[in-house]
Formats: structure tokens, C-alpha cells, sequence
């Protein structure tokens, strides 16, 4: 048996699908609407999954008291009412698709001292989500 | 191979506290759960089978017969229930949803007879929730 403890957070951003090695004709046809000049917003729900043992001391795997000030410091600090293409470094250069956000909020969460990172997953809106684990992250 | 989940839902009252600790270091450690007077959540529990449906019924396991075992091993035991005194299952246990999902995993684990227990995921709030699943032959655990 293998036990693993998920935490549901949320922030709101916005961002604009772009490639700038791509032409506007082409940005067009693949991003569509995401491609609008202006960009647009979503409510992103983001699930963060730690395993380890439980600390028999605790009960716990991990103290949300150590979980949800990590997460608001390394993610939700710089995500949430942000404009992800003009505020969060990493997307000068990456296109913000939730694939992208999902390895980069890996990359940032991986550190997490108490437990190890197993997966994070992103619901972009009710009807899309997107995951990353562990064993895909490279 | 196919998985069914069924879904319940319990509301139970605990609080944390470990008795090794000082006052201090349990307010420390589990905050607002440490309220001595408890305090209470609607818990949801998924739990999921995993088999080959039987083909005489097409079914891995039929839903009533997972109803009444949830019923009779969960529900019985845990629903308007304060999870520090009542359940002599999490006794010297800190009621945590960690813990609470693995006594429920040892509950259920010996009562399905037919395909295999393959995920329990309880639920404590729409915001946390803890999985326990099968592990894999090399101890890794199967991909949630």
C-alpha cells in the first residue's frame, strides 16, 4: 500500500498563446482565440501530490503548515493576478500553455523539503486539466 | 482490466493531539486541529475495485455488494462519529486523513472477494484529499 496526500489550490491569470519563431498567419491557425494580442484569463485550480512515509509522531505525511506557505511562496505568489507572459520569468521565452505552467510549478514545488513531489495537475478551466509527475519530469 | 469506484460520504468530528508533546509544541505543530474541543468535516470517500468483469453478470463486482461492505465496515463505524474516541480502529491514532484512509484500506482490503481493492481516496475536504493505493510487486506503487 502506498499512501499519497493531494492539496488543492487556486489562482487566476492571465496569458496569450504566442510563438514568436512562428508568423502571425500561423500563430492564428494553431493558438486561435488564445492568440488574441491582448490575451485573456483563466481560474486555474492547481493540485499538488506529495508522498512519504507518515511521520508517526504527526500522523502526517506532510503539514499543510509547511505545504501551503511553500506552495504560496514558491507559486502562488507569482502566479496568481499575474499576467504569466509579462510577470513570471519563465514564460519570456516558453508559451504559457498549461503544459508548460504544469513542468514549470513542478520545477518550482520540486524542492519541497517535508516530502517528495509526485505530481501536479492543473484544471485550466472545468472541462480541461493537465498533469505532470514525477516520472515524467526530466 | 477495469476499475469502478463507488463514492460515500461521512461527517465525523476529531481533533490532533499528540500526548508526547507539550501544550505548546501541539499548538505548534497542528494549529486550529489542536482545539481540544474538536471539530468536524464531511468527509468523501472513493473507494475503487479493480478486475476482469465476471462474464456471466459483466460486472467486476456488484455495486450493492460494495454498498453494504462500505456500509457495514465504514459508514457503521465512522459516520457521526468523533474519530478520537469512537473508533477503536484509530485508537492511540492521530486522526489524521493519512491515517484515516489507511485503517480504512485495512478495513475493506479482507472484504472484497471478488477483483481487488485498488485505490482508497478519502477526501476531507474539496481541497485535500489522501490517496492509498495498491502497490506494485517492486514496492513502488502503481500511477494514481
Amino acid at each position: 500500500m502506498k499512501l499519497s496526500l493531494t492539496r488543492r489550490y487556486d489562482f487566476a491569470a492571465s496569458h496569450r498563446l504566442h510563438a514568436p519563431q512562428l508568423s502571425e498567419e500561423e500563430n492564428q491557425r494553431i493558438y486561435g482565440k488564445c492568440n488574441n494580442p491582448y490575451g485573456h484569463g483563466h481560474n486555474y485550480a492547481l493540485e499538488v501530490t506529495v508522498t512519504g512515509p507518515v511521520d508517526p509522531s504527526t500522523g502526517m505525511i506532510a503539514n499543510l503548515g509547511d505545504l501551503d506557505p511553500f506552495v504560496e511562496r514558491e507559486v502562488l505568489a507569482a502566479f496568481d493576478h499575474k499576467n504569466l507572459n509579462e510577470e513570471v520569468a519563465e514564460f519570456k521565452a516558453v508559451v504559457p500553455t498549461t503544459e508548460n505552467v504544469c513542468r514549470e510549478i513542478f520545477r518550482l514545488l520540486q524542492n519541497f523539503p517535508a516530502a517528495r513531489l509526485e505530481r501536479v495537475r492543473i484544471e485550466e478551466t472545468s472541462k480541461n486539466s493537465f498533469e505532470i509527475g514525477v516520472e515524467d519530469f526530466a | 482490466m477495469i476499475r469502478i469506484t463507488r463514492k460515500v460520504e461521512f461527517s465525523a468530528s476529531h481533533f490532533y493531539n499528540n500526548p508526547n508533546f507539550s501544550l505548546e509544541e501541539n499548538r505548534r505543530v497542528f494549529g486550529k486541529c489542536n482545539n481540544p474541543h474538536g471539530h468536524g468535516h464531511n468527509y468523501t470517500l472513493e473507494v475503487t475495485i479493480a478486475g476482469e468483469p465476471d462474464p456471466a453478470t459483466g460486472m467486476v463486482l456488484d455495486l450493492k455488494e460494495l454498498k453494504d461492505i462500505l456500509q457495514r465496515e465504514v459508514m457503521d463505524r465512522m459516520d457521526h462519529r468523533h474519530l478520537n474516541y469512537e473508533v477503536p480502529e484509530l485508537a492511540g491514532k492521530i486522526p489524521t486523513c493519512e491515517n484515516i484512509a489507511t485503517v480504512i484500506w485495512q478495513l475493506l482490503e479482507p472484504k472484497i472477494t471478488r477483483g481487488k481493492l485498488d485505490r482508497v481516496r478519502l477526501y476531507e475536504s474539496p481541497s485535500l484529499f489522501v490517496d492509498c493505493t495498491a502497490a506494485s510487486p517492486d514496492g513502488a506503487g502503481r500511477r494514481a
